[in-house]
């Protein structure tokens, strides 16, 4: 999972445009309440990203997380107490004690689960289809430590991929098999997470040996938001789509329209404001890809 | 401990320093002991300066400290002071350091950051807001002096190791830095990309004055380039002095710091010991221990590659029968290789990185399928791959292999609980060793995929030892490496690949005898009649009793 330019409108846009166009989808996808304007939102990045030509790698990736986004559901379900619909009493569970699993946290653990396909999506649609230099660059504007954090999250992405690769490799090479299945899945995902920790150290540790913490004012001033030039259609249309993104979702959040609570006893919550706020996301969202001039890579 | 030190070689008068550090005491957040103690030293402007030491003897550490990431951005506690051009680490942090020393680590893979090389040469000079006809400039000149002027519009993906750490060291340049750092910057490289990196390093210092520090395992390629070698043990300096005097100290001092030809002339009993090649031969030749004409060694390490014999396929440990490796849509890997590996035999892989070698060796582990060919393996197949660290899926050493399989590979007296990321790096490799040994099934061949990266001259002994061992008790043995001195050491046989096929496959002593680039130093010297300084020692040693 790579970023590699496309003739694509949101790899036409500038970094900062398409940076922060993914990354509203992704803040309205944690604003979000209705698992229907959730759901839209799974669809937004899926018809989004066959839009942006890496249709096909965002399905793969949201494949992958589904399975995590229904282990978020279970173990909801297998924690918390509340809700009425008593689906099955399972009795003292070690660890958990006495377990009433009910549907409302069922559902409600679904949602989380549809956040996290949510926002995972919009940053790997982020890694593929955002120049990752691009952002680099316009980041510099910003203090150190920030810009260090976002820098690593853009480069690290690529790096972890690569180490997934081998560590599978290396697994499968193993005398015990490193174990099948999900287990072996496991498996490489902790080895992975407990060698990002050092990965994210060595390109921290590059980035500050090349000097990116010490740009100097009159360095600032030179790079321009997004690196420099007048903005193209492309990177109006997702800077205005990005902006337009995360006034719908905090405006429905702070108006309550679209607003759903399953404890204590689940009911549809308001199912025609969660569609208008879906509907209204899905057309600003995927507005600036029917404009298709200019985008030659 | 004793130090060892004498005055640069080059200058009357003593150099301007570049580098200076004093009375340097660190130890990183949570060690129980300092990784630098009490170290002082100076490295004057225009000076080619070696770092050498075991593992874990503070030479990495040295070299954060001097690009300002020791203390800023590791931590832990430090006492004294680290100048560099003029600027001290501890009121300016590596971003600021950055414009007076450009720093190359080991792994080139972590040290590439944007997607295409121009980006990534153009990336250091915008940090520091040079304008755009600078940065066009800069990058330009960078190119050109590393000799990549070619690759700059290609993705930094495409780029092979080699290729990646000339672009890493092009970016550490850029800036045109009165100091280079480098972190063992030739032990992902083969020996043709290791020395040109070197001859690289000799030019930037000779032509153009850049202050050069650079820590290495394999000394044998720096001595003759360098003015300084400062020797680090247990984070102190423990020798600083010209190449001739380190070697004189490494002799009483280090020996596994000794270069082979040192090796060699302390085992003949010659000194004073030689800083390279020329050197050896041109003490050697004074003496007429060296014969003037080149004899019928010369056609060696040409050694024909033989078809294999159908007996001998269905005897063997590993075959493989007109393997090819095409990569859909891309070029052909490995063009239609035949091998066969007999069971206790030992064999060492080389040629050039992207030669094939380590996809040869995952077809063998049936990690890859041929596109065209058979591979045939008469039992289990042990893959080592490259990177130990890889192979540590658990938080426990004993959740990793078995007790037998511990004890197998040294390590039986390791606690079970032990964290394997908290190993040293030797101890990492072996772990990763017992891991894919482990198991019921006495594995039929082992392969080890370049075991040797990053390793010291004692670790490299020990892994030798384990390899004969596991030859001995009858499994065929691989080893992918860019080494010839372990090649020479740890196999019988040698197969040299380039462009994915064998071009070269026979015994050590004829492949690693007569070449330039995969040929040990001992065999440069002796003219290919021995490999290793032992064998060379009793060569001369007759030589000398026959005048």
């Amino acid at each position: 999972m790579s970023y590699r330019r496309r003739a694509s409108p949101l790899h036409a846009a500038r970094a900062a445009a398409g940076a922060a166009w993914c990354a509203a989808l992704a803040a309205a996808g944690l604003t979000a309440q209705h698992p229907l304007v959730l759901v839209a939102l799974v669809a937004v990045v899926a018809v989004a990203s066959a839009g942006a030509g890496v249709g096909r790698e965002i399905v793969r990736a949201l494949r992958w997380l589904a399975p995590w986004a229904v282990a978020v559901a279970i173990v909801n379900m297998l924690v918390v107490r509340d809700g009425l619909t008593i689906l099955a009493r399972l009795g003292d569970v070690p660890p958990f004690g006495q377990v009433d699993l009910t549907l409302e946290a069922l559902v409600y653990g679904l949602l989380f689960g549809l956040r996290l396909l949510v926002v995972s999506a919009a940053f790997a649609l982020m890694t593929m289809a955002v120049d990752p230099d691009g952002l680099l660059r316009a980041l510099r504007r910003l203090s150190l430590r920030s810009a260090l954090a976002a820098a690593l999250a853009t480069r690290l992405v690529p790096v972890l991929a690569a180490d997934a690769r081998r560590i599978d490799e290396a697994r499968r090479c193993r005398a015990d098999g490193g174990g099948r299945g999900p287990a072996a899945r496991v498996a490489v995902l902790r080895a992975v997470a407990v060698g990002a920790l050092d990965r994210a150290l060595d390109v921290a540790a590059t980035l500050e040996v090349r000097g990116y913490g010490a740009a100097t004012a009159r360095g600032r001033r030179r790079v321009r938001l997004g690196g420099g030039g007048p903005w193209s259609r492309h990177d109006l249309a997702f800077g205005a789509s990005a902006v337009a993104l995360a006034g719908l979702a905090t405006g429905a959040r702070l108006a309550g329209v679209g607003g759903f609570d399953p404890y204590p006893l689940l009911d549809g919550g308001d199912v025609a404001g969660a569609a208008a706020v879906a509907g209204a996301l899905a057309l600003v969202a995927l507005l600036p890809f029917l404009d298709r001039r200019g985008i030659a890579a | 401990m004793s130090v060892a030190t004498a005055a640069p070689p080059r200058a009357a008068v003593a150099p301007e320093p570049v580098l200076e550090v004093a009375r340097l005491t660190y130890t990183y957040p949570g060690a129980a002991a300092p990784a630098l103690r009490d170290v002082t030293l100076t490295v004057g402007e225009g000076e080619l300066v070696v770092l050498a030491g075991g593992s874990a003897s503070g030479k990495s550490t040295l070299l954060r400290a001097a690009a300002g990431l020791v203390p800023h951005f590791h931590g832990g506690t430090f006492a004294g002071r680290v100048r560099v051009g003029g600027l001290d680490t501890r009121e300016h942090g590596p971003g600021d350091v950055a414009a007076v020393a450009g720093t190359l680590a080991q792994d080139p893979e972590a040290q590439v950051v944007l997607t295409t090389v121009r980006a990534e040469l153009a990336f250091p000079l915008e940090n520091r807001g040079h304008g755009a006809a600078s940065v066009a400039r800069g990058v330009e000149e960078a190119a050109l002096a590393l000799g990549i002027a070619h690759l700059l519009d290609r993705a930094t993906t495409e780029l092979s190791g080699g290729e990646l750490q000339r672009v890493a060291l092009a970016a550490a340049l850029a800036g045109r830095p009165r100091l280079v750092l480098l972190d063992e910057p030739t032990s992902q490289l083969d020996p043709v990309a290791g020395d040109e990196l070197i001859w690289l390093l000799r030019r930037l210092n000779e032509e153009r004055g850049t202050t050069i520090v650079v820590a290495e395992h394999r000394l044998e390629r720096c001595l003759p380039a360098a003015d300084r070698v400062i020797a680090l043990a247990d984070g102190a300096v423990a020798c600083d002095a010209p190449p001739a005097e380190f070697l004189a100290w490494a002799a009483g001092g280090a020996p596994e710091l000794q270069t082979p030809a040192a090796q060699l002339f302390a085992a003949a009993g010659i000194a004073p010991p030689p800083t390279g090649v020329k050197q050896a031969r041109a003490a050697l030749r004074a003496r007429a221990l060296l014969p003037a004409a080149v004899d019928e060694h010369a056609g060696a390490g040409a050694a024909a590659v033989p078809r294999p014999r159908r007996r001998d396929r269905r005897a063997a440990a590993l075959s493989l029968e007109g393997v090819w490796h095409e990569r859909r849509g891309g070029a052909a890997v490995l063009r239609g290789v035949d091998l066969v590996v007999a069971p206790g035999e030992r064999v060492a892989l080389m040629g050039r990185n992207g030669a094939g070698k380590s996809t040869l060796l995952r077809h063998a582990a049936g990690l890859m399928a041929p596109t065209r060919g058979r591979v045939r393996a008469s039992g289990r197949v042990a893959l080592l791959l490259q990177d130990p660290n890889d192979f540590l899926l658990h938080e426990r050493v004993a959740d990793e292999a078995s007790a037998a399989a511990l004890a197998a590979v040294g390590l039986a007296g390791l606690p079970g609980d032990q964290h394997p990321r908290d190993l040293s790096g030797g101890e990492r490799q072996r772990l990763a060793l017992a891991t894919v040994l482990d198991g019921g099934e006495r594995p039929a061949v082992v392969c080890l995929d370049e075991p040797t990266r990053g390793m010291d001259r004692r670790a490299k002994g020990a892994l030798d030892a384990q390899l004969a061992a596991l030859a001995a008790a009858g499994a065929a043995v691989v080893v992918a490496t860019h080494d010839p001195e372990f090649a020479a050491a740890v196999a019988e046989r040698v197969v040299l690949l380039a462009d994915g096929r064998p071009i070269a496959d026979g015994p050590a002593a004829e492949v690693l005898a007569g070449g330039w680039y995969f040929a040990t130093e001992t065999a440069r010297i002796t003219d290919g009649r021995a490999l290793l300084p032992a064998g060379a020692a009793a060569l001369l040693a007759g030589a000398e009793a026959s005048r």
